[in-house]
C-alpha cells in the first residue's frame, strides 16, 4: 500500500473510532474543556509562529495559519 | 519597555472611554455595540542561514523581522438574539533581509535591506443560538514594496444540541499582484530596476489563491477533544520569486521559474486532553501533499503546566520533515535542459525543529491588579533547519489581552 494511503486510513480511522467513543458531555462538565489552556485553535502568541512555518517550509494550510496572501520571499 | 508602558496606558484609557460609553444611557445594555476584547501581540524574529535563494542557493540569509499586532474585537446583539461580532485588526512588521541587498548588489550600499509590510484586516461573524449557527465574512489587504493582495472569505459553522460537536466550512481568496523585480544581472535592456523613480518599464504578474477548509471538533469525554480538519489550496499565476536566480551545471544563469499553477492538500488532526488537574496536552499532527511532488508530516506537543490556576508554563516542541520538490536542486547542479528549476531551499528536503516556552499569567483580578488586563503570555522558541548548510532562527512575541 502507498504510504499516503496509509496515512489517509489511518486518519480515517482515528476519525471513525473517535466518533463511535464519544459521551455526551453537559455544560455544567465543561470546566475542563472550556480551560482556555484546551484551545483547539492557534493562540494569539503562535500568530507569528505561523507565519514564519508558511514561509521557511514548504507545507502549509490546516494549523490555523493563513494559507496565502503576502509575499514573505525574503 | 516605555513604549511598552505608553501602548497599555492608551490601550486603558481608551478601553475605560469606550466602556464610559456604553454604561447605559438607555438602559438597554445588550443591544448595544461594546468592546469584547483587545489582542495586541508583538513578536521578534531573526535568522541566520547561508544557503540564500537570491543568490541561487549561496550566501547570507540573514533576517530580522518585528511584527505588531493590534486586534479590537466589537460585539453587539441584535433583536433577534444573534450575536454579532466584528474584528478589526491592523499588522505591521519591519523587516531587514540582507539577501534582498543582492537583487542589484551595485545600486544598493546598505548592509541589509529594510521594509514595511502593512496587513489590515476586517471581519464579522454572527452567531445564532436558536440554529447552532455562526456565519461570517473576512476582508483582508496586504502591502509590501513589490506585493499586494486583497483577500476575501466567508465561513459557516454548524454546532449539536448539545455543543459537543461543530462542523466549520471556510472559503477563502487572495488576489495578488507581483510587482516583477528582477536581478541587475539578468535584466533585459531597458527594463527598470524597481528601485524609487525608476519604475516606469516594470511588468506586474498576478498570483491567486483559492482555499477551502472543512474541520470538524468534537467533544470526546471531559477531557478531551479533537479537531479533523482538511485545507485544499489551488494557486494559480507567478508562483516562482522573479528576484530568484538559478545557475546551471553548464556555468549558465537564470531566474527561477516554477509551474503557473499548484495544488495543494492538508489533512490535520488537533488534540487537547487534560492529565490531571494540572497538565494540559496539546497535539497536532498534519499530512500535506501537492502537485509539486512535495509531500510532507508536521507533528508538535505542548504541554501548559499549570503552576497555579492562573500561571501556566507550556514546553514545546514541533517537528517538521518535508520531500522537497521536483524542481529543486542546489547550486550550479541544475541540468540546462530543465523546463523548471529553483534553488530556494524553502521547497527543498528537510528536517526542522522547533523548540521553547511559553509562560502565561491570566489572573481573575486582572493582571498587576488591572481589572481589563486579562492575560499576558510570553514565548520563546529556537528553530532549525537541516537544508543546506542549515538554518537557525529565534522567535520571542508576547501577547497581551485586555477584556
Amino acid at each position: 500500500m502507498h504510504p499516503n494511503v496509509k496515512i489517509k486510513v489511518v486518519l480515517i480511522s482515528v476519525f471513525v473510532a473517535t466518533l463511535s467513543s464519544c459521551v455526551s458531555v453537559k455544560e455544567y462538565q465543561k470546566n475542563r474543556i472550556n480551560d482556555s489552556e484546551m484551545e483547539l485553535s492557534a493562540r494569539k502568541s503562535e500568530k507569528f509562529e505561523q507565519s514564519f512555518y508558511l514561509y521557511r517550509e514548504g507545507a502549509s494550510g490546516a494549523n490555523g495559519g493563513k494559507s496565502g496572501g503576502g509575499c514573505g520571499c525574503n | 519597555m516605555k513604549k511598552i508602558t505608553y501602548t497599555v496606558a492608551a490601550l486603558l484609557s481608551f478601553f475605560g472611554s469606550a466602556r464610559a460609553q456604553s454604561t447605559d444611557t438607555t438602559g438597554y445594555q445588550p443591544k448595544k455595540l461594546k468592546i469584547e476584547e483587545v489582542n495586541f501581540v508583538s513578536g521578534y524574529y531573526s535568522q541566520n542561514g547561508n544557503n540564500s535563494a537570491i543568490t541561487g542557493g549561496i550566501g547570507t540569509e540573514k533576517l530580522y523581522d518585528f511584527a505588531n499586532s493590534l486586534e479590537i474585537r466589537l460585539s453587539k446583539t441584535d433583536r433577534r438574539n444573534r450575536v454579532h461580532t466584528i474584528s478589526g485588526e491592523v499588522n505591521i512588521d519591519f523587516y531587514s533581509s540582507a539577501s534582498q541587498d543582492n537583487i542589484d548588489p551595485l545600486t544598493i550600499s546598505s548592509a541589509s535591506r529594510t521594509d514595511k509590510h502593512i496587513y489590515p484586516s476586517l471581519s464579522w461573524n454572527m452567531k445564532n443560538d436558536a440554529n447552532h449557527t455562526t456565519k461570517g465574512a473576512t476582508f483582508s489587504y496586504s502591502t509590501e514594496y513589490d506585493y499586494k493582495s486583497l483577500g476575501f472569505g466567508i465561513n459557516f459553522s454548524k454546532s449539536s444540541k448539545d455543543n459537543n460537536r461543530e462542523i466549520t466550512l471556510k472559503a477563502n481568496t487572495f488576489q495578488d499582484t507581483y510587482t516583477v523585480i528582477l536581478p541587475s544581472d539578468l535584466r533585459p535592456s531597458g527594463y527598470s530596476s524597481g528601485a524609487e523613480g525608476d519604475k516606469s518599464n516594470l511588468y506586474y504578474k498576478p498570483r491567486n489563491t483559492y482555499n477551502g477548509s472543512i474541520a470538524l471538533s468534537q467533544v470526546v469525554n471531559k477531557s478531551l477533544q479533537l479537531l479533523f480538519i482538511t485545507e485544499p489550496t489551488y494557486q494559480e499565476g507567478l508562483l516562482s520569486t522573479p528576484f530568484h536566480r538559478t545557475y546551471f551545471t553548464d556555468g549558465s544563469e537564470k531566474v527561477e521559474k516554477l509551474p503557473g499553477s499548484r495544488f495543494k492538500l492538508p489533512l490535520g488532526i488537533r488534540g487537547s486532553y487534560f492529565v490531571g488537574d494540572r497538565v494540559v496536552l496539546r497535539g497536532f499532527y498534519r499530512f500535506y501533499a501537492d502537485n509539486w511532488g512535495m509531500t510532507a508530516h508536521t507533528v508538535s506537543l505542548e504541554a501548559p503546566v499549570k503552576i497555579t490556576p492562573f500561571l501556566s508554563l507550556s514546553p514545546f516542541y514541533r517537528f517538521n520533515s518535508q520531500n522537497g520538490v521536483k524542481y529543486f536542486a542546489a547550486y550550479k547542479q541544475h541540468s540546462p535542459d530543465a523546463t523548471y528549476y529553483t534553488s530556494d531551499y524553502d521547497l527543498s528536503s528537510f528536517q526542522s525543529h522547533f523548540g521553547g516556552l511559553g509562560i502565561r499569567l491570566a489572573p481573575p483580578g486582572g493582571v498587576m491588579g488591572i481589572r481589563h488586563f486579562a492575560s499576558i503570555e510570553v514565548r520563546y522558541g529556537h528553530f532549525y533547519r537541516n537544508a543546506g548548510t542549515g538554518m537557525q532562527s529565534d522567535m520571542l512575541t508576547m501577547a497581551v489581552k485586555f477584556k
